[in-house]
């Protein structure tokens, strides 16, 4: 056997890694629960338009409030929509708004990240006064800002939140480049007169990746903490649009006696939110990093 | 030792000047300003320019920028737009009730948290740990807005325990505002004890691994007293900057509680500041939320530097 032989068994496909670590994430009961409400969420959000009963926006005044029955198996809001469509269809929105927000808050954040722990000195100092700065205006101030200045379309809370939420990442990310920037390889690719862009690329990423992507993960359940508390404020997204947050705080005044019309979405909201928590946690562990010690920066 | 507390004291003014680079920078580029925002239509010749010379807004937005730093230093923060009163005198009775809500809650929750958190630590994995740390789990992910709707809906409307709405004056009496804050502080102190009570645990969890108390063990000192002398001193001692981050933290998050209670305090302001396009009042929130969250963190980063020996002789990392 040569010694090119052994080097080619122990790389493994891509597809090898990430199935090993989905395995070892679902081998925990925490970890096998927090990954299937999430599968059921994302498969719900994209069968729910094919399989919802009624119509989103159909308003019906002679069903207005209607307890949970055959016909509306979680009753009828106070316009009449059924609660069941608007409950299934409600997680659409926040969903890709948030998937696709910490993708960029990911991508910002971590490179941004790496970028300051590998020069240091000036740039970097000024760079985390700032983001230290951000840190300090809370999130919901700036992000109520930001919408009101630009309003609530898809375009300006992607990225508004990606920006929000992509601070916290530029510390982990540092933290993380400042662990491997003493290693032995980072010092012989400099020596080898490597560039910034050669070392970041081909040495730093490949031993910060997992650190970043968990932050990733996690950053997903806040922003959607984040983003449903903006809807339910009013500064989401508008009506008719479903979605649980708005759901939520249009039936909570009539919820002395339509209790069904804020149980669903609050069910559906806590359900998702919990399994996001819960596959990150467990994706955490399976990687082999220690989050219990963090705050919710 | 002091040139450490003095670097780091600096480095909160650094970060305070920057926040308020970032309000003044972020409240200026909103479409229209104050004074089109006051006379709505008749926002044009005269008036405008009458009302621009009135808020002062007719000079270059740098000097303006300088004039309301050096006024907002010494407290005055100008005046709101919608009432028309010293914006000092709206954040005063807001900062007021605030301040009780969460003061209520950081004193029901730190020692709950730490007997939550030293409990599920040594009884690691057995049956109290494995319950009260999935209920912590649900405390801790479920949006402030969702609990504090579940609180009400339970305890005000079925039960009929508690009013489930706060309806008192801004400048209310501590006494009569009493039994209206019981659920607002139940709803933020949940958040706050259950990512306490986990943080709490692991660093437990760590500091018994560690090779000292190993070693106390295996000395014979009794299980309590290896307990409180060996373990909880060091284990506490890395919680207090977590604490102080997630209080922090909770500041976004009283926004959403307030709301919810119609409780009248600084996050409510917040809501309604923005909605009225209020942005001198923004522009103090800000700062003012700001500048909890820089000495929150400052007092943290002290008490860890006294308390901790070991700190003393190091530089900090930034």
């Amino acid at each position: 056997m040569t010694v090119n032989s052994i080097y080619k068994e122990e790389k493994k496909s891509a597809f090898q890694k990430v199935s090993e670590v989905i395995i070892t994430m679902a081998s925990r009961p925490s970890g096998f629960i927090g990954l299937s409400i999430l599968i059921f969420h994302i498969i719900l959000a994209f069968i729910s338009p094919y399989i919802a009963p009624y119509d989103f926006k159909a308003i019906n005044p002679t069903l207005m409030l209607q307890a949970p029955s055959a016909e509306y198996w979680f009753g009828t809001d106070d316009l009449g929509r059924d609660v069941f469509t608007r409950t299934i269809l409600g997680g659409r929105t926040a969903l890709t708004i948030t998937f696709f927000g910490s993708l960029i808050a990911l991508l910002w954040g971590g490179l941004l990240g790496i970028f300051c722990g590998l020069v240091g000195g000036k740039i970097d100092d000024i760079v985390m006064r700032i983001v230290d700065a951000f840190l300090s205006i809370p999130w919901i101030l700036a992000m109520l800002l930001i919408v009101s200045l630009l309003g609530t379309s898809t375009e300006v809370l992607i990225p508004a939140l990606g920006f929000f939420y992509g601070k916290g990442i530029v510390r982990v990310a540092r933290a993380a480049t400042h662990d491997v920037i003493a290693k032995d390889f980072i010092v012989s690719a400099r020596a080898r007169g490597h560039s910034n862009f050669s070392i970041i690329w081909n040495e730093i990423i490949p031993n910060v990746r997992d650190a970043i992507l968990v932050e990733g993960a996690m950053r997903w359940s806040w922003m959607l903490l984040g983003f449903s508390s903006l809807s339910f404020l009013g500064f989401g997204v508008s009506p008719p649009t479903p979605d649980w947050g708005l759901m939520i705080s249009n039936a909570r005044g009539l919820m002395s006696f339509a209790y069904w019309a804020v149980i669903a979405p609050i069910v559906g909201l806590s359900s998702l939110i919990i399994g996001i928590n819960l596959t990150a946690d467990a994706f955490a562990k399976a990687l082999g990093i220690d989050r219990s010690t963090k705050a919710p920066v | 030792m002091l040139f450490l507390i003095i670097k780091r004291i600096l480095l909160g003014f650094i970060t305070l000047f920057i926040v308020s680079l970032i309000t003044f920078v972020g409240t200026e580029i909103l479409p229209g300003d104050a004074c089109t925002t006051y006379l709505e239509r008749q926002a044009f010749g005269e008036q405008l320019e009458a009302c621009y010379r009135r808020l002062g807004l007719n000079v270059p937005a740098y000097e303006r920028y300088v004039s309301w730093a050096v006024n907002a230093i010494q407290g005055d923060f100008g005046y709101s737009l919608s009432g028309e009163m010293p914006i000092k005198e709206v954040l005063g009775p807001r900062i007021k009730n605030s301040l009780v809500l969460a003061s209520a809650a950081i004193f029901i929750g730190i020692p709950i948290a730490l007997i939550l958190g030293i409990v599920t630590a040594l009884w690691r994995d057995k049956l109290p740990d494995v319950a009260i740390s999935t209920v912590t789990i649900f405390a801790m992910t479920i949006p402030e807005f969702i609990s504090a709707t579940l609180l009400i809906l339970i305890i005000a409307i079925w039960l009929e325990w508690l009013p489930g709405i706060v309806i008192v004056p801004t400048d209310v009496s501590f006494l009569e505002l009493l039994p209206n804050i019981v659920l607002p502080v139940i709803a933020i102190a949940m958040i706050m004890t259950a990512h306490m009570a986990r943080m709490v645990r692991s660093s437990v969890i760590q500091v018994m691994a560690s090779e000292y108390v190993q070693m106390a063990i295996l000395k014979g000192v009794p299980y309590w007293k290896m307990v409180f002398k060996h373990v909880l001193p060091n284990a506490l001692l890395p919680a207090i900057n977590v604490v102080a981050l997630t209080i922090a933290w909770l500041l976004g998050g009283v926004v959403v509680t307030e709301v919810v209670f119609n409780y009248p305090g600084l996050g409510r302001l917040v809501i309604e500041s923005i909605s009225n396009r209020d942005l001198p009042t923004v522009q103090a929130l800000a700062i003012i939320l700001a500048s909890i969250y820089v000495s929150i963190n400052l007092l943290a980063d002290l008490m860890t530097l006294m308390l901790n020996p070991r700190l003393k002789t190091l530089q900090i990392r930034k």
